[in-house]
C-alpha cells in the first residue's frame, strides 16, 4: 500500500469510541508536546528500559531469577510486611484523621504537623531517627535493630501520611447533620459510624491504603541502616535490586525491577478505578 | 442616615460571617481515648525518635555541627544537595503547571492515561528509578548514552544524572497540588477577561497564576523537600564520589557506617531542620480556607 492510499483510507475509518475531541489549540499542543518529551525522555522509556532488559534476557532467566531462594524471599518478605503494614494504617489512618477533625484540644496542631514529618524527612534520616529510638543504643531497651520488626517498623514511619492525607478532607467535607439524622432516628454511635460515616471514607481509604501499600514496597533509604539487610531475613526487594546492580547482574536487576513495577502500575490502575468511582459517584 | 445604613449592611453579614458552627463534640470516654491512642501512637512513632536524633546532635554543643561545615567536602555535599533541589524544583514547577493547565483546560485523546501514568514516581521504588535512568542514559552500555558521551555529555556519575533521578521521584508532587485548585476554580473569570479583551499572558499572569498561588507554594515545599531528601535513585546515578557526587544524604550513611555517627546525626539533623522548617512554615502562612 502506497502512502496516498493510507492518507485516503484513513479518513474513513470510523473511530473506535465517541471519546472526548481534541481541544487543543496550536499553543497548547506545543506545550503539550513538549511536556511529553520531557516526560517520555525522564520516566516513560527509561522505565521502558527496565522491562526490555528484563525480556532480553528471556522467559527462563526471568522465571530462575525471581525464584531463586533469597530474591523470592526479599519479595516475600517486602510484599508481606508491606501488607501487614497497611492494615495498621487502614485502622490507624481514619482514627488519626477522625481525631485531628472532630476532636479539639491543646496540642492538636502538632499533631497536625507530625503527621507530615515522614514525608518531608529524607529516608535515610528516617530510618536513623528509629534507630535512636529501636537500636542498639535504644533508652527504652528495645533493640530491634537488623531483625524482622525493624522492617515492619520503618514502613509503618514511611506510610504514615497516607491514608490519614486522603481521610482527613473527606471527614471535613462530610455533612454532619446526616449523621445527627442517623442518631436522632436512634442509631448508637457505631452504628452511625458503620451505616453512614464509613461508607463515605471507604474509597479515601481504599486510595490511602493502596498508595501506602506501594511506598512500602518500594521502600529503600529508611532500611539502610535500621534492618542490616541481612539475606533471607531483613533483606527487601530494592536491596537486593541495588546489590544485583553492585555486582554489575543488570539483567537480574532489571527483572526484579520489573516485578516492582508491575506492582506500582497495579497500584496506579486501582487508584484510577478508585477516583472514577467516586466521580462517577458524584 | 450613613450611620442606619451601615448598620443595616453590617447587620446581615454578620450571620455569614460565622458559618463555622461550634463544634459539636459529645465529650464521652470514647473521644479522650482515641485522643489517647492517636497521640501515644504518634508520640512513639514519630515525636520521640525526631527530638532524639536533635538531642544527639546536640550532646556536645555546637562542635559537630561545626565540624561539619569545616570539613570541605561536606560542605561540597551539602552544595550539591541545594544545587540538585533547585533545580530539580524549578523543573517541577514549570512542568507541573504547565501540565496541570492541560489536564485541567484541554481535552485531548489518551488524557486520562497520561493522567495516570504522572503518578507512576509515587509508587516507583528509588532504586528502579535509578537502575532505569542508567539503563538509558549510562555512557558505556546505555540507549541514548554512548550517543549523548560522544556529544560530550556525562549525564550518570555526574550532576546531570542526580538532578534526572531526583526530578524523576519529585514529579508528582506539584501536579497534585495544583489540579485540584484548578479544578475548583473554573474558567469564568479567565472568559471574563478574555471577554474585556486581555492577551493569553495577562489571563495567565492576573488572574490564573494568582489563584493558584498557594498551591504552588505548597508544591514547591513538598517538592524541595522531596529532592533534598531522595536517597535511593541517587545513590544508583551518582556513583557517590566524596567531594563530587556525593550528595548530603549520601553522606549521612557514609558517616554512620564509618562509625562517626556524630557526623551522620548532624548531617541528617541540617536535612530534617530544612524540611519541617518548611512544612511547618507553610502550614503556618497557609490560609486555612485554602481548598
Amino acid at each position: 500500500m502506497t502512502s496516498t492510499e493510507i492518507a485516503a483510507v484513513r479518513p474513513a475509518r470510523t473511530p473506535r469510541r465517541s471519546g472526548p475531541r481534541s481541544t487543543l489549540t496550536r499553543s497548547s499542543g506545543l506545550g503539550l508536546g513538549i511536556a511529553m518529551i520531557w516526560f517520555s525522555a525522564l520516566v516513560l522509556i527509561p522505565l521502558m528500559a527496565v522491562v526490555v532488559t528484563a525480556i532480553d534476557g528471556g522467559w527462563d532467566v526471568f522465571r530462575s531469577t525471581i525464584t531463586n531462594g533469597q530474591t523470592a524471599a526479599a519479595i516475600r518478605l517486602t510484599v508481606s510486611t508491606a501488607l501487614g503494614v497497611t492494615v495498621v494504617n487502614v485502622i490507624m489512618g481514619p482514627l488519626i484523621a477522625w481525631v485531628l477533625v472532630r476532636d479539639r484540644f491543646w496540642g492538636k496542631s502538632v499533631l497536625e504537623v507530625m503527621i507530615d514529618i515522614p514525608f518531608a524527612l529524607p529516608t535515610i534520616v528516617a530510618g536513623l531517627v528509629l534507630l535512636s529510638l529501636y537500636g542498639n543504643d535504644s533508652p527504652v531497651g528495645i533493640d530491634i535493630a537488623n531483625k524482622r520488626p525493624a522492617v515492619f517498623l520503618a514502613f509503618l514511619f514511611v506510610t504514615l501520611p497516607f491514608v490519614v492525607r486522603m481521610v482527613q478532607p473527606v471527614l471535613e467535607e462530610l455533612d454532619r447533620d446526616v449523621e445527627e439524622a442517623a442518631a436522632s432516628l436512634g442509631a448508637s454511635r457505631f452504628t452511625t459510624f458503620r451505616r453512614v460515616v464509613l461508607p463515605s471514607l471507604a474509597p479515601a481509604i481504599a486510595a490511602g491504603a493502596a498508595l501506602s501499600f506501594a511506598r512500602g514496597v518500594s521502600e529503600y533509604g529508611s532500611l539502610v541502616l535500621l534492618s542490616g539487610n541481612l539475606p533471607f531475613k531483613t533483606e527487601v526487594t530494592s536491596v537486593r535490586i541495588l546489590s544485583s546492580i553492585e555486582n554489575d547482574n543488570v539483567p537480574a536487576a532489571a527483572a526484579v525491577a520489573t516485578v516492582l513495577l508491575v506492582i506500582s502500575l497495579a497500584v496506579i490502575v486501582l487508584l484510577d478505578v478508585i477516583q472514577r468511582r467516586v466521580a462517577a459517584r458524584g | 442616615m450613613a450611620d442606619t445604613l451601615v448598620h443595616e449592611v453590617a447587620e446581615p453579614a454578620a450571620p455569614v460571617e460565622k458559618p463555622r458552627r461550634a463544634p459539636r463534640v459529645r465529650k464521652t470516654p470514647v473521644t479522650y481515648l482515641m485522643r489517647f491512642i492517636v497521640t501515644a501512637y504518634l508520640f512513639f512513632l514519630v515525636a520521640w525518635p525526631v527530638s532524639l536524633v536533635v538531642t544527639h546532635t546536640f550532646a556536645d554543643g555546637f562542635d559537630s555541627i561545626r565540624s561539619l561545615l569545616d570539613d570541605a567536602d561536606m560542605v561540597v555535599a551539602l552544595q550539591l544537595s541545594a544545587y540538585v533541589a533547585v533545580w530539580s524544583v524549578i523543573i517541577n514547577t514549570l512542568f507541573g503547571v504547565g501540565i496541570s493547565l492541560l489536564l485541567v483546560r484541554y481535552e485531548f485523546p489518551g488524557k486520562r492515561i497520561l493522567n495516570s501514568l504522572l503518578d507512576i514516581p509515587l509508587s516507583v521504588s528509588p532504586v528502579v528509578v535509578g537502575l532505569a535512568l542508567v539503563l538509558v542514559y549510562g555512557g558505556r552500555n546505555g540507549w541514548f548514552g554512548p550517543t549523548l558521551a560522544g556529544w560530550g555529555f556525562q549525564i550518570i556519575f555526574s550532576t546531570p544524572g542526580i538532578v534526572m533521578a531526583t526530578t524523576f521521584v519529585a514529579l508528582p508532587l506539584m501536579i497534585r497540588e495544583i489540579v485540584p485548585v484548578l479544578e475548583e476554580i473554573g474558567i469564568e473569570q479567565e472568559q471574563a477577561a478574555e471577554s474585556l479583551g486581555a492577551s493569553g499572558l495577562q489571563r495567565f499572569w492576573r488572574i490564573t497564576l494568582p489563584s493558584i498561588k498557594w498551591g504552588i507554594v505548597y508544591g514547591v515545599v513538598l517538592t524541595l523537600a522531596r529532592s533534598l531528601g531522595e536517597f535511593g535513585a541517587v545513590k544508583v546515578v551518582s556513583g557517590n564520589v566524596l567531594g563530587q557526587t556525593r550528595t548530603a544524604t549520601l553522606a549521612v550513611e557514609e558517616k554512620y557506617l564509618n562509625f562517626d555517627p556524630q557526623g551522620a546525626y548532624a548531617t541528617a539533623f541540617l536535612l530534617a531542620m530544612v524540611s519541617v522548617a518548611c512544612i511547618v512554615v507553610v502550614a503556618i502562612i497557609r490560609p486555612k480556607n485554602h481548598p
